[in-house]
């Protein structure tokens, strides 16, 4: 028979709805798709599924009854989410912490930045197809969250900070116990890595894939291992240093192509540089009070402040605005760093598979508890 | 308040009580943790220079420009908003737009709302915070064409306060749902929610009829 082919079935394009209820989307977000075959021809997220009035509450509560609300935005990283408030509220009320507090803080927020990138590579392995990783890295995750639990009796939702300093002093063996997981840990990421990095399948899966330039990913408003991914050296830990990070000696890791395997590298780093500031921290915690003298009742001047936290998905913002005495916030905005970082999918996966989306969202990990807040 | 008294907060274990005697030993000067905190002061900020670059960049762009907590905040006329977002990103290095929000001030006479754009600048990094008076109702310029970051949140900003941003490429709801009726983040919005099953599904819920309606559970809610 001559003749051009006929083709055998419809070529029109398809409209496919990923998720709310997907595993690979790790929560409630929804991806309206437009496919040409298994092509990505549009992507759109939508999000709001999860969306609880987080702003509108801490509009009704005193400074310190904010803090449990903050635990429930990333909930993965809860330490990194209190500092944020913690700092934010000090910053606005011209408090200093004891360099106690300070240190302790610094040991639980790298703590939580490990927990939430041991979870990501887990969830992130499993998505292309890698069942083993989670296994090793649920084994790791648990001790930390076992640490959480000796320090404040809670697992995720840890409450663990307040304005000024701690509630709880560290107890005892507390030090040991993390110092015995922290000399052990550097040689798991290694097994995780043995996993991965090489890994024939894994980097065909992830080289190349979501790629970002420096200048979109600025354009786009990136932050963390996202940005750091695409090369660009810039963590809020460096750059306006909270709490007592100007003391102690860590690298920022930074990636070359801004693909999917970059963005996996640098957390990989970023877990060991985790490790070696708790190790100086552990080593140099001085004694002395964990609060600062603070009245019961907090009272604000008026005035607008921002402060954030290099959270383990970017930048972690907190927008307060008070009025004069103000004993709660009269507005108080998150600048969450999945939101803003999940605005670029459909920059990412722009002519990609299926398939990839899945590795896509994995890179970017997002937490939808702080993008619907 | 109590100022004068060390922090005796319902929260601190035994634990903590045993560290304090260590820092009584402190030299008379007393480590700040110990001192009252003192709260920043609001100062005029003209002379910062971006301020004066702006002021002289973009005619009659500066009204007011404060320095609080070493972060300065200009206040600018709402029809200068895109031309000044300009001229910060292009001439002065602003090439980063951290978040943009807003404030509900429902009493106050020149205008409800206060929105507010945060820059940052990655050659020494700085920040500037840029805010805007808006009244209800007026429109304000977009920045996608500037920020790409801008996009989701001015979608947030109108969604939570119903604030309008002209030239947006998609002004939807993000947080909430199409058809979701009031602005969750302006002050007179109820805390406790409103009846949204009305607008979901009208047969059911008439309109201002719904499940939490004066507080009672409506039959077959």
């Amino acid at each position: 028979m001559g003749g051009p082919l006929e083709p055998l079935f419809d070529v029109e394009e398809m409209e496919l709805s990923f998720g709310p209820q997907h595993p690979a989307t790790h929560g409630v977000l929804r991806v309206q798709l437009k496919l040409d075959g298994e092509k990505i021809l549009d992507a759109r997220p939508i999000i709001g599924y999860l969306h609880r009035g987080t702003e509108k509450l801490f509009e009704q509560e005193p400074f310190n009854q904010c803090i449990p609300h903050t635990d429930r935005l990333d909930y993965i990283a809860a330490p990194t989410n209190n500092q944020g408030f913690v700092v934010t509220v000090e910053k606005l009320l011209g408090i200093t912490i004891p360099p106690r507090a300070a240190y302790i803080r610094m040991i639980l927020a790298e703590l939580g930045r490990i927990s939430s990138h041991l979870l990501w590579l887990a969830t992130h392995a499993i998505d292309l197809g890698a069942i083993t990783p989670f296994f090793y890295t649920f084994r790791e995750r648990e001790e930390i969250l076992d640490l959480f639990e000796a320090y404040c009796g809670a697992r995720l939702t840890l409450n663990a900070m307040r304005v000024g300093g701690l509630p709880y002093d560290l107890p005892d063996g507390w030090v040991e116990r993390c110092a015995e997981m922290m000399e052990a840990f550097p040689a798991h990421i290694d097994e995780y890595e043995t996993l991965l990095t090489e890994n024939r399948i894994w980097k065909k899966r992830t080289v190349g894939i979501g790629v970002i330039s420096a200048e979109e990913a600025i354009d786009w408003g990136l932050t963390g291992p996202p940005l750091r991914g695409s090369g660009v050296k810039w963590d809020i830990r460096k750059v306006f240093p909270y709490d007592r990070y100007d003391e102690v000696d860590f690298e920022v890791p930074i990636g070359k192509n801004g693909d999917t395997y970059d963005r996996y590298l640098v957390r990989m780093e970023e877990m060991r540089q985790s490790v070696r500031i708790i190790q100086q921290c552990m080593d140099r915690l001085p004694d002395g009070p964990i609060m600062a003298k603070v009245p019961k009742v907090l009272r604000a001047p008026e005035g607008m402040v921002y402060a954030s936290v290099e959270a383990p998905k970017g930048e972690l913002g907190y927008f307060i605005v008070t009025t004069p005495k103000g004993s709660q916030p009269y507005r108080c905005h998150v600048r969450p760093p999945s939101f803003v970082n999940l605005q670029s999918l459909p920059v990412l996966v722009d002519g990609l598979l299926v398939a990839d989306l899945v590795a896509v969202i994995g890179t970017l990990d997002i937490v939808l508890g702080e993008i619907d807040r | 308040m109590s100022d004068d008294k060390p922090t005796p907060s319902p929260e601190e274990q035994p634990g903590a009580a045993k560290a304090a005697p260590a820092s009584q030993e402190e030299a008379p000067p007393k480590p700040p943790w110990e001192d009252k905190p003192v709260p920043p002061v609001p100062s005029d900020a003209a002379d910062d220079p971006d301020v004066a670059a702006l002021a002289a960049g973009v005619e009659d762009a500066v009204v007011e420009a404060v320095a609080f907590a070493d972060q300065v905040t200009v206040t600018i006329p709402r029809e200068k908003v895109l031309e000044a977002c300009r001229f910060l990103k292009e001439e002065r290095g602003f090439s980063f737009l951290v978040d943009l929000t807003a404030v509900d001030w429902p009493e106050r006479e020149e205008g409800r709302f206060d929105v507010i754009h945060w820059l940052h600048r990655f050659e020494d990094n700085r920040r500037l915070r840029l805010r805007t008076v808006v009244a209800e109702g007026e429109p304000v310029a977009s920045v996608t064409g500037v920020w790409k970051t801008a996009n989701w949140l001015e979608r947030e900003a109108y969604d939570m306060f119903g604030i309008h941003f002209e030239g947006h490429p998609n002004l939807e709801r993000i947080l909430t749902w199409e058809g979701f009726n009031g602005h969750p983040l302006r002050k007179d919005f109820p805390v406790e929610g409103i009846d949204t099953g009305a607008a979901i599904y009208p047969d059911v819920y008439p309109q201002g009829g719904g499940p939490m309606v004066d507080g009672e559970e409506k039959e077959g809610a």
